[in-house]
């Protein structure tokens, strides 16, 4: 009896306060939409606000709601996006994903020095001093961008310019920030004509310091004036989807190399 | 005239937090922002009202009739989780922001020392029902008040500069001790 007491008294407890919880589970019960828990276990839950909003459940909502795109989720991709639309019953709607791109040719062989520059090797401080190079526009190859990348996708070549390992590329706008002249952008993949030049000198000047700068000659904005033009002493894309495949050979008699197929080997 | 004085020596003299040093987890886990501070504070309030009251009445009709004061801790353990429980599916309902405001430290109330605290000290103090009833109140608002000052200094303290060794848990455990401080200065008001 002594053993059976306080059994009894535990277990009736017990189950009066379980019962007490179960009546109050059902008043309280929060009716969440089925949808929100399938579109957040979809989400890579690493709330990085790349969405633009303040995490991934936030993200769902909007989602849910319609406010937001399915392949709004940058770090998902199209698994994610195709995932959520499929959840909603909506099209995915395309995700292309990007890689960054440097704007510079000027590699030790094309682009002049200045003199003989002997302070810190980084890009940063070189770029304060004014650079190493004549052209006050190009890659100082110091490798900034490939120190920050986290992902392995830049390495420096034999002539002193990064090249991007595209399929190591994230798209993360690591090495675009840590540039200080700004070479690097972030450009659709299946994008494959690129100005590979920021310099906004004339030409000759422009020419002078870098064999590979573009001097604004016009080439390539008579050919396909759709999309391309100059501004600044610069030729610049405005949108590489109205060059047509066809134009793209006329590009290539550009005199200086400054723009082209970025995939030499889709040539032929 | 003595219950007064019990519900005001249970807020400022015997601060379970400043006095007694229980319940430190959420105090330094929610108080970095005035409202969610208050919300904790009210939570823990209601919590310890009731486990006061759902606690007097198991220890003096059941435990103590029948010989079990022995099972004090594991009964009040059950009451305090599912009184937790209640509080958690009640603020899930009335405020999904809140909840997750809070966070894990809503749950942790059940292993918040200082209820389980009060819980025990009740019934060593033998108090009456309508004691127990103020001095759980007068805790609970005691905890209230010690957080959302402490979430009041934090807030400023986000604004200061703060030497670098110090900054986040190690300023905020000094704010704590000279706070501690301070409220031993109302020792005086009752013997």
């Amino acid at each position: 009896m002594d053993v059976l007491l306080p059994i009894l008294t535990m277990a009736v407890l017990g189950f009066l306060f379980s019962v007490g919880l179960a009546v109050a589970y059902q008043k309280l019960k929060v009716e969440e939409d089925p949808r929100m828990v399938a579109v957040s276990e979809s989400l890579p839950q690493a709330n990085c606000g790349a969405c633009g909003y303040s995490g991934c459940r936030a993200f769902a909502e909007k989602v849910i709601k319609g406010d937001a795109p399915a392949n709004g989720c940058p770090v998902g991709g199209s698994e994610t996006a195709a995932r959520i639309a499929d959840i909603l019953g909506v099209e995915a709607g395309e995700m292309v994903r990007r890689v960054a791109r440097l704007h510079c040719r000027g590699d030790r062989e094309a682009a002049k020095n200045r003199g003989r520059y002997l302070g810190l090797t980084t890009c940063y401080a070189s770029h304060l001093v004014g650079g190493n190079k004549q052209c006050s526009y190009g890659c100082l190859g110091f490798g900034d961008c490939v120190r920050v990348c986290l992902f392995d996708a830049l390495h420096m070549d034999e002539n002193g310019l990064p090249v991007v390992n595209e399929d190591n590329c994230t798209a993360c706008g690591m090495c675009v920030d840590a540039c200080p002249r700004n070479l690097f952008e972030l450009h659709p993949i299946d994008q494959n004509v690129l100005v590979y030049c920021r310099s906004l000198d004339r030409g000759p000047a422009a020419k002078k310091a870098c064999k590979n700068a573009c001097i604004a000659c016009g080439i390539c904005s008579r050919a396909c004036p759709e999309g391309i033009e100059i501004k600044d002493n610069l030729a610049i894309i405005r949108d590489y989807k109205k060059i047509e495949p066809e134009q793209i050979p006329a590009l290539e008699k550009c005199p200086t190399d400054s723009i082209g197929r970025f995939h030499k080997s889709d040539e032929g | 005239m003595n219950l007064l004085m019990m519900f005001v020596a249970a807020i400022f003299v015997q601060n379970y937090v400043l006095y007694y040093f229980l319940g430190i987890c959420p105090f330094l886990g929610v108080s970095k922002k005035i409202d969610s501070a208050v919300s904790m504070g009210m939570a823990v309030t209601f919590v310890m009202t009731i486990t006061a009251v759902v606690s007097w009445m198991i220890n003096h009709w059941i435990l103590i009739p029948y010989k079990l004061d022995y099972l004090q801790i594991v009964a009040f353990i059950l009451v305090i989780a599912s009184l937790v429980q209640l509080v958690e599916m009640f603020i899930r309902k009335i405020s999904p922001p809140l909840y997750q405001a809070l966070g894990i430290y809503l749950p942790l109330i059940t292993t918040n020392c200082a209820i389980m605290g009060l819980a025990l000290l009740a019934s060593l103090k033998n108090f009456s029902f309508l004691e127990t009833v103020i001095y759980g109140t007068g805790s609970g608002l005691g905890f209230t008040l010690a957080i959302v000052l402490m979430a009041g200094i934090r807030e400023q303290l986000d604004l200061a500069d703060v030497p670098e060794p110090l900054k986040g848990a190690g300023i905020a455990l000094i704010v704590a001790g000279i706070m501690a401080l301070a409220f031993t200065g109302f020792s005086g008001m009752i013997n």
